[in-house]
C-alpha cells in the first residue's frame, strides 16, 4: 500500500463513507428503521501533480460517492483529503468538476455557461481577460462557432465539450470527471476520448475520471485505481499504466503490456461483478 | 422478379411522398370538419329558433350575429352604468384583473420563492395553501364587502385571494424541485447563495413560475364574471343587467367576447412559456 508521501498534491486518507440509517422515534413507530450503510471503507490514495487517474470498480461501489468528497460535496465520515496538505471541507473552485449528464444550464448559452463559471470564481476579472479565457476554452474544445447556441440545440458530445471547457475555464488545480462519457454513444465516445487525450497533452492537469470502460482508463490514465464491490468498498490494486505519451487507440494496442493489463482488469471486474450478483441472490 | 420491380418502387415511394393529396394534410382536414360542425350548428340553432324547437324568446343565430356585429362595432358608448358598450365593461374588467392578479403575482412569486427554498418553510406553509386553495372564490365576497366596504376593492381583492394560490404553488414546486445538478454546479464553483437564487433557481424554476402565472391569469378571468354579477359594472355586471332585460342574444354575445378574450390572454402565457422552456418539457 503507499503510504503518504509529501509530493503528493491530493492525499486521500483512510477514509470511510457512511450513509447514517433510519432511527430515531418517528422510523421506529412507523417501522422504516434502517441500519446505517457504509459505501467505502478505509480508502488510502495518494496521487502526484499531472498525473492522469482512472477510477474503476463495479457499479455501486461507491466510486461516484468518493469523487463528491473530492470536490466537497458530500461531508467525509471519517478520515481525511487533502488538496496540498489542506483537508478539504467544502467545494471550491481550485476542482473543477465534469458531470456525467453535462449539468449545463439550458437558459443560458454555450458563452453564457462558462462566463457564469468564470465569473463566480474570477468576479473582479477584467472584461477583456474574460472574454480572452471564455474564447480560448470554447475553442480548445472544438466549439467556435457555437458560442450562442443553447445547450438543447447541441449534440450530447457538444454539451459534454461544453461541461469540459466550463471545467478547465476556471483553471482548477485538479479536474474531476465523474463517467463523462457515460451518456454517448460509442463512436462519440470515440472521438470525446481522444479530445481529452489531446487536451491533456497541452495543459497535463491532475485529473480524477470515474469509468467503467476499460480501454478508456488505459487510453487516458497514468494510474489506474482498482476498486472492489460495495458495501464497504476497498482499493483493491493501482496499476501502473506505462504507455508513452501522446497515445493513440491503434498505436497502444501494440504495447507489450496492453494486453496483460486489460487482461488483469478484466479478470478483476468480472470477478467483482459477479461477486456482487452472487450477493444479490443470497 | 426483383429487378423488373425495382424501378417502380423507386419511382412510385418519392412521389407518394412529395405529391401529398391536399385533402389527406391533417390541419386541412381537422379545417374542414370544424367549419361544417359550425355550419350545422348555425343552421340547426337558426332552423330550431325559427321552429320553435327550443324554449319561447330563444334568439335566431342569424339575430345573435346581427347584435354581435352592433356590440362590436359601438364598442364604446356611455349612456349610464346600466347602457355601457361592450368596450368599456371589457375595459373595466381587465382593469379589475389587471389590478388583482399583478397583485396576487407580487406576493406569491417571491413568497414562492422564499418557501420553495427552505424545506422547513414549505412543509410548515403547505396545510395553509392546501387549505385555502380549494375554497371558491365567492365564498370570499362577503367577507370582501364586510373588511374593504367598497365594491370595486371587493372586486380586486376576490381577484387577488384566489389567483395568488396556483403561482404560490408552483413557484414553491418549481424552486424546491430545482435540478440537484445545476445546484451541485454552482456549489462546486463557490457560487455565493444569492448568486446562486438569482441565476441558477428562479431561471431553473422560470418555467414552473410561467405556468402557475397562466393557470392564476385563467382563474382571475373565471373569476372576475362571476365577481361582477353582485357588483356594478363590467362585463359579469352586463350579462346580469341583460338577463334583468330578458335579452338572451346580448348574454349569448358577451360569453362569446369573455370565451375570446380568455383565449387570447391564455395564448399569451402559452408563448411566454415557450419563450423560457429551452428544449425542456417538450
Amino acid at each position: 500500500m503507499d503510504s503518504p508521501s509529501s509530493s503528493s498534491q491530493l492525499s486521500i486518507r483512510n477514509v470511510t463513507k457512511t450513509f447514517p440509517g433510519k432511527k430515531g422515534i418517528f422510523n421506529q413507530l412507523s417501522g422504516k428503521t434502517s441500519r446505517d450503510f457504509t459505501a467505502i471503507q478505509d480508502i488510502s490514495i495518494d496521487i502526484e501533480p499531472n498525473t492522469f487517474v482512472s477510477i474503476i470498480g463495479p457499479s455501486g461501489c461507491g466510486k461516484s460517492t468518493l469523487l463528491s468528497m473530492i470536490a466537497g460535496l458530500s461531508p467525509i465520515s471519517r478520515g481525511e483529503i487533502l488538496l496540498n496538505g489542506v483537508p478539504i471541507t467544502k467545494p471550491g473552485p481550485d476542482r473543477g468538476m465534469v458531470f456525467q449528464n453535462y449539468a449545463l444550464m439550458p437558459w443560458m448559452t454555450v458563452e453564457e455557461n462558462l462566463r457564469f463559471a468564470v465569473e463566480t470564481v474570477k468576479p473582479n476579472l477584467a472584461a477583456k481577460a474574460m472574454n480572452r479565457i471564455i474564447k480560448e476554452h470554447i475553442q480548445l474544445v472544438g466549439l467556435t462557432g457555437a458560442e450562442r447556441r443553447h445547450p438543447h440545440q447541441l449534440s450530447g458530445g457538444m454539451r459534454q465539450r461544453v461541461g469540459i471547457a466550463r471545467a478547465l475555464a476556471i483553471d482548477p488545480q485538479i479536474l474531476l470527471m465523474d463517467e463523462p462519457f457515460g451518456a454517448l454513444d460509442a463512436l462519440t465516445r470515440g472521438f470525446l476520448q481522444d479530445e481529452i487525450e489531446r487536451i491533456w497533452e497541452q495543459q497535463r492537469k491532475t485529473v480524477i475520471m470515474i469509468t467503467h470502460s476499460i480501454e478508456e482508463a488505459l487510453l487516458l490514465s497514468d494510474r489506474i485505481v482498482m476498486m472492489t464491490r460495495g458495501p464497504a468498498a476497498r482499493v483493491d490494486e493501482i496499476l501502473e499504466v506505462p504507455f508513452p505519451r501522446p497515445r493513440n487507440r491503434e498505436t497502444i494496442e501494440q504495447h507489450p503490456a496492453y494486453h496483460d493489463l486489460k487482461a488483469e482488469m478484466e479478470s478483476h471486474l468480472f470477478r467483482e461483478t459477479r461477486a456482487v450478483e452472487a450477493d444479490r441472490l443470497m | 422478379m426483383a429487378l423488373s420491380n425495382a424501378p417502380n418502387a423507386t419511382t412510385g415511394f418519392p412521389q407518394g411522398e412529395t405529391k401529398e393529396a391536399f385533402w389527406l394534410n391533417e390541419n386541412l382536414r381537422a379545417l374542414a370538419l370544424f367549419l361544417l360542425s359550425l355550419g350545422l350548428f348555425l343552421l340547426l340553432w337558426e332552423v330550431g329558433a325559427r321552429v320553435g324547437w327550443f324554449v319561447q324568446g330563444v334568439p335566431t343565430a342569424s339575430a345573435t350575429l346581427k347584435e354581435f356585429w352592433w356590440w362590436v362595432s359601438n364598442p364604446f358608448f356611455n349612456n349610464g352604468p346600466n347602457d355601457l358598450g361592450i368596450g368599456w365593461n371589457l375595459l373595466i374588467s381587465l382593469r379589475r384583473v389587471a389590478i388583482g392578479y399583478i397583485l396576487a403575482s407580487l406576493v406569491a412569486v417571491p413568497l414562492g420563492i422564499l418557501i420553495g427554498i427552505s424545506p422547513v418553510a414549505y412543509k410548515a406553509f403547505n396545510p395553509y395553501i392546501q387549505l385555502l386553495k380549494p375554497v371558491s372564490p365567492l365564498a370570499w365576497l362577503p367577507l370582501g364587502l364586510y373588511l374593504l366596504r367598497d365594491s370595486e376593492q371587493t372586486g380586486i381583492f376576490i381577484i387577488f385571494i384566489s389567483s395568488i394560490w396556483p403561482t404560490l404553488i408552483n413557484t414553491a414546486f418549481g424552486v424546491a424541485s430545482v435540478d440537484k445538478d445545476y445546484l451541485d454546479v454552482a456549489n462546486t464553483l463557490g457560487a455565493s447563495r444569492l448568486r446562486t437564487i438569482f441565476k441558477v433557481i428562479i431561471p431553473a424554476a422560470l418555467p414552473n413560475i410561467i405556468s402557475g402565472l397562466r393557470i392564476s391569469m385563467g382563474i382571475s378571468w373565471l373569476v372576475i364574471v362571476a365577481a361582477e354579477m353582485l357588483l356594478g359594472t363590467g362585463l359579469g355586471y352586463f350579462i346580469w343587467n341583460e338577463w334583468n332585460n330578458l335579452s338572451i342574444a346580448n348574454i349569448l354575445v358577451a360569453i362569446f367576447i369573455i370565451g375570446l378574450v380568455g383565449l387570447l390572454l391564455d395564448s399569451l402565457f402559452a408563448v411566454l412559456e415557450k419563450f423560457v422552456a429551452f428544449g425542456r418539457n417538450s
